[in-house]
């Protein structure tokens, strides 16, 4: 049984349908992203969850309990939001202890689960401070502490991180995954950052224009793309035309050059023009490799990313880059060369629409 | 650039020269009640007077009314327009305004004909029904004042994300108002208030056609009767709205929020 779980959610602002047909069952104890740009919908949805939007259809249960008339202060999910949203009145302690003596905790247990919840997020020494005397990082710190500290059974995460420096982003977000394994709270984590949801998540849901387009563990959703748009949305991808060949072979043409997919070309016929897509890192260049996963181009330009050297090269008309690992003895390929890109067959998926 | 600082100082000193002279001269007149040299007297009389005493004190209770039942009315109003009807926002900034725009006269007058004593709430009938229509009628005139320190205020704090952060840790609406929204306009709301309080001690109109021993009618009336204390007490009026002011920098300077973002 699951312990989150939206049916059939609709969303509706006037005649503008925001959210359609979303379904999604959560784990206890799962850490689920809700990954897709801006005005995909995730946030409404994450928005419905805490009772602070009224879905226009379906309905929203936790361990089988309707949510819909619960208002948002009966729900018990805590939230992180955006903007940090600390009480600029309160210092840090006070803060934490909000959500405690709204509940009408008994003050020896609230100064004890604000202690614990401080050593959590390690701020036990800025409990005096008020939210202006600290960075961004701290104060989202201080709001998930807060958040945690009424023990509830959800945890909401609205782009917790968008407003914090790269480095900070990249620490907060290993410790919010800790601190949510730690305590084992369901958490659902909202952002447009695909390397955020795919390094914390246990499964990510891709939205677009209001829908789930796919739902999976980050490793699916980064190598098997389900859509187009999921493909083109997570990560680096070239997607590349080609002609069915020989659907029962699985042999298509890339330009004047054949290749064999793994994948079965369903209800395909000669000729048929499909995509396929070929992820940067997939690929690399071997000498003299010509065959059923090789493709022979033409290097149109090289780049230096740092760790990675990424090369495009033309291929009957469609351009590809592939990726090299840098190193100091490396020259890439220069403009003009003849290259031959090796890669195998699981690698080349078939995109859908 | 030192041209323009030099016109800067000159411009200064014509507006410091308008406002000070005037007031230096009433000042020094008011210390002229003894023959020959300079004195309090004017001062001593005017606070040994019973009259003084009664109107001040009536005054300051009544400015200190209007200003509770002012932000209790202004701060729910505000706080919901913000949260809740955005659109509806020109039309209160417009009725906020009217009391700028309408003489206090005409406030007044149509106050005596809505609650006289045969009408169908007669304010006027009692002595407290009178202090309450012009505790009112301070409110009215205070408001222009009072919405836009308290609206502004609202404006340098995220509302709708504080008040979803409280509702999501279990706060219920009068927690939400005095807890987490209240403390953080409070330098609005200070502001408004030392307004209100400087308005309802001067203000003469509205108390004395209601007749309620005020402070502003005791000006008038020692104004036309007596030459050495309406000096004084005209710089006692200065230095209540002086304290008033100064009261305000103090509250702003201390507020325990951080400067509003971009």
């Amino acid at each position: 049984m699951s312990f989150l779980t939206l049916s059939n959610i609709q969303k509706s602002f006037g005649p503008t349908q925001v959210v359609k047909d979303f379904d999604m069952a959560i784990e206890k104890g799962e850490f689920v992203s809700f990954l897709g740009p801006s005005g995909c919908g995730k946030t409404t949805v994450l928005r419905m969850i805490a009772g602070f939007e009224t879905p226009s259809g379906g309905t929203i249960t936790i361990e089988d309990r309707s949510l819909a008339d619960l208002k948002p202060n009966q729900r018990n999910i805590g939230m992180v939001f955006q903007a940090y949203a600390l009480f600029p009145n309160m210092t840090v302690a006070e803060n934490v202890a909000f959500g405690l003596k709204v509940a009408g905790k008994p003050k020896a247990e609230i100064d004890a689960r604000v202690k614990e919840m401080l050593g959590l997020i390690k701020l036990d020494h800025l409990a005096g401070r008020y939210p202006y005397q600290m960075s961004g990082g701290q104060q989202q710190r201080v709001a998930l502490a807060r958040a945690l500290a009424p023990k509830p059974q959800v945890l909401l995460l609205d782009e917790p991180l968008s407003a914090l420096d790269a480095k900070i982003r990249v620490s907060l977000r290993e410790e919010i995954r800790q601190i949510q394994q730690q305590l084992g709270i369901t958490t659902v984590f909202v952002t447009h950052d695909q390397e955020e949801a795919l390094s914390i998540s246990d499964r990510i849901v891709v939205m677009n224009a209001g829908r789930a387009d796919q739902i999976g563990t980050p490793a699916d959703i980064y190598n098997r793309p389900a859509t187009r748009f999921v493909a083109g949305f997570v990560g680096t991808l070239n997607l590349i035309k080609a002609t069915v060949v020989d659907p029962a072979a699985h042999r298509v043409s890339i330009g004047d050059q054949g290749v064999t997919l793994r994948e079965a070309l369903d209800d395909a016929k000669p000729g048929d023009a499909i995509s396929l897509a070929l992820r940067p890192e997939a690929g690399s260049i071997a000498p003299d490799a010509r065959g059923d996963t090789a493709l022979v181009g033409t290097v149109t330009s090289s780049n230096f990313l740092g760790s990675v050297i990424r090369t495009r090269m033309d291929v009957g008309g469609s351009s590809i880059s592939f990726d090299m690992f840098n190193s100091p003895g490396l020259t890439p390929p220069a403009a003009g060369e003849t290259v031959t890109l090796r890669f195998t067959a699981s690698d080349l998926l078939i995109i859908r629409d | 650039m030192k041209s323009s600082r030099l016109f800067a100082w000159i411009a200064l000193a014509i507006g410091a020269t308008y406002f000070l002279v005037p007031l230096i001269g009433t000042f020094e007149f008011s210390l002229r009640m003894r023959r020959g040299e300079y004195s309090f007297d004017a001062y001593q009389s005017v606070f040994s007077d019973m009259q003084f005493r009664a109107t001040f004190g009536y005054s300051m209770l009544m400015g200190l009314l209007t200003i509770v039942f002012g932000m209790l009315l202004v701060v729910p109003t505000a706080y919901w327009v913000r949260l809740r009807l955005p659109q509806i926002r020109p039309l209160i900034e417009f009725l906020t305004l009217l009391p700028l725009v309408i003489p206090a006269i005409v406030i007044v007058f149509g106050y005596l004909r809505l609650y006289n004593s045969s009408s169908f709430l007669p304010l006027t009938n009692s002595t407290n029904g009178t202090n309450l229509l012009l505790m009112f009628s301070y409110m009215t005139l205070s408001l222009p004042y009072m919405y836009r320190a308290v609206d502004t205020a609202m404006r340098s704090i995220d509302v709708a994300t504080l008040t979803e952060a409280a509702e999501s840790l279990g706060a219920k609406w009068p927690t939400i108002l005095f807890r987490c929204i209240f403390p953080n306009v409070m330098s609005g709301v200070l502001s408004g208030a030392f307004i209100t309080f400087a308005i309802v001690m001067g203000e003469f109109t509205m108390a004395a056609l209601l007749n309620r021993p005020a402070f502003g009618p005791y000006l008038q009336f020692v104004g036309a009767n007596k030459a050495y204390e309406p000096s004084a007490l005209a710089i006692i009026a200065f230095a209540i709205t002086w304290l008033s002011m100064g009261l305000l920098q103090i509250v702003s300077r201390f507020q325990k929020t951080a400067p509003v973002k971009a």
